[in-house]
């Protein structure tokens, strides 16, 4: 994909990287991973689709919420524990004010059906931008030394079981998780 | 809003840093745990202020964890959302550096190139089951046309993101779904 061509960049102070994550936090209504995957890969570039997918692999595995996990990873990338701090704050400082504003005045205008109907709205759009950064993100799969077949095994598994079977993410991910690198770590002795 | 006593705090910022360490998936899988603590043990919080919390996080701008915070604000003000807050993102953020470095330093491992392979489409799967379950919470086909709308706007085009949300809401605010 032409985004690809460019090249990678990286944020050039700790207010750069403290504002950008402050911006992208502040797009993020329900949920942030769909604007972070957009302004990080393809409006900063300074990481590529890849480098987004193995960091958010190690922030979903840990314990902890996973968008804290992934910026303070990001931020430690560029500038050690200072950007790690920097994109943390970045990403919490103004949106936890903003939350506690709004829960403060939310009671009064709780029961108003226009209120109400716009939350349901925006909510169901948040569920399809995350599952359509899922779409932009799995073409790194076809580099993936398992195989596209492997891959999209484990993906139906891993989807199936979760979102229709609704099996705990603590039995899964491990399970799934252990037997995938196994059969990752086999494949990857094969190649030169 | 009763505030909180020192000891409360302290206990609360307790069950909290607890928490944050078996919150793998994020802080909403561990909401029903939140529930039993805050609400049902503790009734620091009523149903429906817990039930708000989440839904008010989802709502403004910021990564939806911040409804842990919101939690702790209804429970103990500012102080009770700084125990909340704090908690969940201490243990697992010093876990999270530790575990950054620590596999940076090591990428050229076998068994880091293998986690990363094969974590890689369960990654992605997970967020899809997100999605999906979050979708999957609301009954009704014309929310569901707007969530498969969504997630192939977001997927093919560069439309703004915070246009797809404003069209959400619109299309919400006027009853359409």
């Amino acid at each position: 994909m032409a985004q690809d061509l460019q090249p990678l960049a990286r944020p050039a102070s700790l207010t750069a990287l403290f504002t950008a994550f402050t911006a992208l936090a502040l797009q993020g209504f329900g949920g942030v991973l769909a604007v972070a995957q957009r302004v990080l890969c393809e409006q900063r570039r300074w990481l590529s689709r890849e480098e987004f997918v193995e960091i958010l692999a190690v922030g979903q595995v840990l314990p902890g919420p996973n968008v804290v996990n992934v910026s303070l990873m990001i931020g430690d990338r560029f500038f050690g524990w200072r950007g790690a701090l920097a994109a943390l704050a970045g990403m919490l400082s103004v949106p936890l004010a903003i939350v506690l504003v709004v829960t403060a005045i939310y009671t009064e205008y709780a029961q108003n059906a226009a209120v109400a109907g716009a939350l349901k709205g925006m909510g169901a759009v948040a569920a399809g931008m995350i599952v359509g950064t899922a779409l932009k993100l799995a073409p790194v799969l076809r580099t993936n030394p398992m195989g596209r077949p492997a891959c999209f095994a484990i993906a139906a598994i891993g989807f199936v079981s979760i979102a229709l079977l609704h099996w705990p993410l603590l039995w899964v991910l491990p399970l799934l998780g252990i037997a995938a690198c196994v059969f990752a770590w086999g494949r990857l002795g094969n190649q030169p | 809003m009763s505030p909180l006593s020192l000891a409360d705090l302290l206990q609360l910022f307790g069950h909290f840093l607890l928490l944050s360490l078996v919150a793998i998936g994020g802080a909403i899988v561990i909401a029903p745990e939140m529930h039993r603590l805050m609400v049902s043990q503790t009734q620091m919080l009523t149903d429906a202020q817990f039930n708000a919390s989440i839904a008010i996080a989802q709502a403004a701008p910021g990564p939806n964890v911040l409804f842990v915070a919101v939690m702790g604000y209804q429970a103990g003000g500012v102080a009770g959302a700084a125990a909340t807050l704090i908690g969940i993102m201490l243990p697992s953020s010093l876990l999270a550096f530790a575990a950054a470095r620590w596999s940076q330093a090591r990428q050229d491992w076998r068994a880091v190139r293998a986690f990363k392979a094969g974590m890689a489409p369960i990654t992605i799967a997970l967020l899809v089951a997100t999605g999906w379950i979050l979708a999957a919470n609301t009954p009704g086909s014309a929310h569901l046309l707007l969530t498969i709308a969504s997630a192939l706007v977001v997927w093919r085009t560069r439309l703004h993101l915070l246009i797809l949300i404003a069209i959400g809401a619109a299309v919400g605010a006027l009853g359409w779904i």
